[in-house]
């Protein structure tokens, strides 16, 4: 079985980073306007990097789906961003972040990158509030901060339940800043349908103009991906409408092998699913955890409204099991939890899959101004879809899909296996492991791209040397007409199912199957029925209008084409690893109380897959994961 | 749960160069826990069913933050709620048998695409002109080293609470974009980080609104009304007095 080679640096943990940026090769400045550099994606990370390699000099194309780079998914985050500045002086630390997150990811992250990610925490909020991002401060004028969950420090830096759109706001007006010096060149509604690979090395991307229908080519001397996760393949999901995994997916079609697919996170307070017609699902802040508690009536099958039920008859489950952690959990264990309730007849609601996040404890303890000033729009919001306010009744929650962690393979440079093509944020793989911590998102995604990135794409362009290659080249005239011919295929079936009703079909499934819990013969049945929709599909869809136009009904037929094959890796790989770990929770792999258990003398891997053709079994790729600096452990939050 | 059926006059427009005509289409069913766009989504899958062309609708996040949807209903932009975005208008907010007209936000400087769906591509060259602060990833000082009071950070974090849907645009009688420009105006200029380049910045981003071809504020306070984010017309006060000072003192 092939072993990858992750590249980390030599040293002891603390001081590879500095000994790989002492090391690395670097671009004289009056070099990097000769190279230019594509970027797929402008959230946190693609905006991020897109301005930070415009200001050291190089020539960027940032490219985006949507009509401005400001409308990224990151937008949607609301809670906040971990950063290890120990303003709170309640015992955090680079080292303490570090240990967060490797745990919180049940030991399946690489260490390398982890102490790194925690290294360069601190600087992210300095750049942020330098850009202006207006975090919320103490009466002091100081910087404020909360906590989350799987961790016992406030280390979380906030902006009310809009820190993603703060933030993407602030890489988003750096971005800008960089278009107007003439820096960067911007591609709005454009989306990627192919990497180009000329000689092993990417060079280039094909997209299709969403207004006008045109497959454009574009060459480079690298390629970034930050196009997000690809929670989207369960149909429901907190993620966007245009979430999708098409740029990641093709890329894997063309050589970067995909990892870890089945580690996909549940986030545990969303709110519930109520009808068919229901387009996505809506989260609710992590941080909400922080004064709401969580809670089922102790007896089975009680309809009566949460707020009539009273306190002697309510179980505050995750408090009892958990004491020292109570309801900041992590958020792989608190969905469980959450399932184990309702599937125990304990759930809520009209569907009886809902739980009560209940403020009214903290309301009467600090009043109900102080839980607004912490928590408005996330209030309104709720009452806004369900009808019912928040500071009355409690809220009615139950877990959702909400982030990826698994995604493409890179190494310590955030290079995937083909040489040239980088990949950031969400679609990597790299710093979560089994789970994710809540607000290490953001901090993940303008680490990648404010810091990670500048210092690593120079060593590789110094360390090149690239042929002068143009979109004339045969390999971008036969990528374009693949594309074209893909997308008339697709709007030649003419069948009878819409795309979405595919795309349901898939969703259920897989949230079925390959959810919060998995076992061998859901995922089995899962791995038979995928490729049955997937062929009806390609018989039976029906995509109206013409290619040479806006037409978002093609746009989402070849998304969920890529879902339809995406889906089955993912299922492969969760069968594939017989254990438990993080989000990923094999119900045959338990310890006898109920926690996930790991089988780290079978599993301590990263599992990449390569790609060998659509219906062709794939080959699996071991990383092994080696602990130097923390005992491997089993997680206990209790 | 109680259903609702309606009648729907939908704006239809081939592309930005056809003229474009209401349709009529029947919801029929419509559960009043679906949001506004999930009843799009459902007439649009009856007319892919049929062999016809869905409305065209941009949308993405959902949830009301990310700025991407927005149309007027019934003659307002985003619908008939206050502070919503039309992804967050649910339809128990109608009745039965209700009509609703449903249209793109229209003005010159941001044309019909196709459908609801505009080119808002304006607003972001706007933001090019000066709506940042010009630092340097790497140069920024520590954090805590620059004091904000908190009257000021929450100030700056009312205005930057802007969407970019560009709905103000949509409900002036003008098609002024003032609100908007104010907003991230305001944002930066409220805070200590965005003073030395404050009344650069207004000239700069005033002269390339005026270029877009957005009309100016006559005081009709529409665009307030209309802004899902509740961004108020004190920021275009701000932005006048600060584009004055700029020209007397430059």
């Amino acid at each position: 079985m092939p072993v990858l080679d992750a590249k980390i640096p030599e040293g002891p943990l603390e001081e590879k980073w500095s000994n790989y940026k002492f090391k690395s090769k670097l671009v004289n400045p009056t070099n990097r306007r000769k190279h230019t550099i594509i970027v797929v994606g402008t959230g946190l990370a693609g905006s991020a990097a897109a301005a930070t390699l415009a200001e050291q000099g190089y020539q960027v194309k940032a490219f985006t789906m949507h009509d401005s780079p400001r409308r990224a998914h990151s937008i949607a985050a609301q809670g906040g961003i971990n950063a290890a500045k120990n303003y709170c002086n309640d015992g955090d630390s680079v080292r303490r972040l570090f240990y967060d997150t490797i745990k919180g990811g049940d030991f399946r992250s690489r260490e390398a990158n982890v102490h790194r990610l925690a290294e360069i925490s601190a600087n992210i909020i300095d750049q942020c509030v330098a850009q202006g991002v207006p975090f919320a401060r103490e009466y002091s004028g100081y910087l404020e901060n909360r906590s989350f969950g799987g961790t016992q420090v406030s280390r979380t830096f906030y902006a009310k339940g809009q820190t993603g759109q703060q933030l993407l706001l602030g890489a988003y007006s750096a971005l800008m800043k960089e278009v107007d010096n003439g820096n960067v060149t911007l591609y709005t509604r454009r989306e990627m349908v192919d990497l180009v690979v000329i000689d092993g090395i990417a060079r280039g991307i094909i997209v299709r103009n969403e207004i006008t229908g045109k497959i454009e080519s574009y060459a480079a001397d690298a390629v970034l991906l930050a196009t997000g996760g690809y929670t989207n393949v369960f149909f429901l999901s907190t993620n966007a409408m245009g979430c999708n995994v098409t740029a990641a997916w093709r890329a894997h079609k063309k050589g970067a092998l995909f990892a870890n697919p089945c580690y996909t996170q549940i986030h545990p307070t969303c709110i519930p699913v109520h009808g068919e017609y229901q387009s996505k699902l809506t989260l609710m802040s992590e941080s909400l955890r922080n004064d709401g508690r969580v809670w089922v009536p102790k007896v089975k099958e009680d309809r009566r409204p949460p707020h009539l039920i009273p306190e002697a008859e309510r179980d505050y489950f995750l408090e009892r099991k958990y004491p020292s952690f109570g309801n900041l959990v992590p958020r792989d264990l608190a969905s469980r939890n959450v399932k184990e309730q309702c599937d125990q007849g304990k759930g809520l609601g009209s569907t009886g899959f809902a739980v009560c996040l209940d403020f009214s404890e903290s309301i009467k303890r600090l009043g109900a101004d102080v839980i607004r000033s912490r928590y408005e729009n996330l209030f309104e919001m709720y009452e806004k879809i369900t009808g019912s306010d928040p500071y009355k009744e409690p809220m009615l929650i139950y877990p959702a899909p909400h982030y990826a962690m698994g995604g493409l393979w890179v190494d310590y440079d955030l290079m995937s296996t083909v040489p040239g093509l980088f990949v950031l944020g969400e679609a990597n793989f790299s710093d979560h492991g089994a789970n994710r911590l809540g607000a290490s998102a953001l901090m993940q995604g303008l680490a990648d791209g404010y810091f990670v990135i500048p210092s690593t794409l120079p060593n590789y362009i110094a360390g090149s040397s690239l042929s002068q290659v143009t979109t004339d080249h045969p390999a971008f005239k036969q990528a374009e007409e693949d594309a074209s011919k893909k997308i008339k295929q697709l709007l030649g079936i003419k069948g009878k199912k819409t795309v979405d009703a595919f795309h349901r079909e898939l969703g259920l499934l897989l949230w079925d199957k390959c959810g919060m819990a998995r076992n061998e013969e859901g995922l089995t049945e899962a791995l038979k029925k995928i490729p049955e929709i997937r062929q009806e599909f390609w018989e039976n869809v029906t995509v109206s209008g013409s290619e040479g136009e806006l037409n978002q009904t093609l746009e989402r037929a070849g998304r969920v084409a890529d879902f339809l094959e995406f889906g089955e890796l993912m299922v492969q790989d969760a069968l594939h690893r017989r254990e438990s770990c993080g989000g990923h929770f094999r119900e045959e792999c338990q310890t006898p109380d109920g926690e996930a258990a790991r089988n780290d003398d079978q599993f301590c891997y990263v599992g990449a897959w390569g790609f060998n053709g659509v219906d062709a079994a794939p080959t699996l790729h071991k990383e092994p994961l080696t602990f130097e600096s923390v005992p491997l452990t089993q997680r206990s939050y209790r | 749960m109680s259903k609702l059926d309606l009648t729907l006059k939908v704006w239809r427009q081939k592309d930005a160069n056809s003229p474009g005509k209401f349709e009529i289409y029947l919801a029929r069913g419509i559960d009043e826990d679906a949001s506004f766009l999930e009843m799009l989504d459902v007439i649009n899958e009856e007319l892919t069913q049929k062999g016809q062309d869905p409305i065209a609708f941009d949308h993405d996040c959902r949830e009301g933050i990310c700025g991407t949807c927005g149309a007027v209903v019934n003659g307002r932009a985003h619908g008939p709620l206050k502070t919503t975005t039309l992804c967050q208008l649910h339809m128990r907010h109608f009745k039965n048998n209700d009509t609703i007209v449903i249209e793109p936000f229209r003005s010159r400087a941001i044309p019909v695409v196709r459908d609801l769906v505009i080119d808002r591509s304006a607003f972001d060259r706007v933001i090019a002109a000066g709506g940042y602060i010009s630092v340097r990833t790497g140069s920024a000082p520590e954090a805590n080293s620059m004091l904000v009071p908190k009257q000021d950070s929450e100030k700056g974090f009312d205005s930057a609470q802007c969407i970019g849907c560009a709905a103000c645009v949509a409900a002036c009688p003008n098609a002024s974009a003032m609100l908007f420009v104010s907003a991230k105006i305001s944002h930066l200029a409220v805070l200590p980080q965005g003073q030395p380049e404050r009344l650069k910045r207004v000239v700069k981003m005033v002269h390339a609104m005026d270029k877009e071809g957005f009309g100016n504020c006559s005081n009709e306070y529409e665009c307030e009304a209309a802004c899902p984010k509740g961004i108020k017309v004190a920021n275009i006060n701000l932005m006048n007095r600060d584009f004055f000072k700029a020209n007397l003192t430059t």
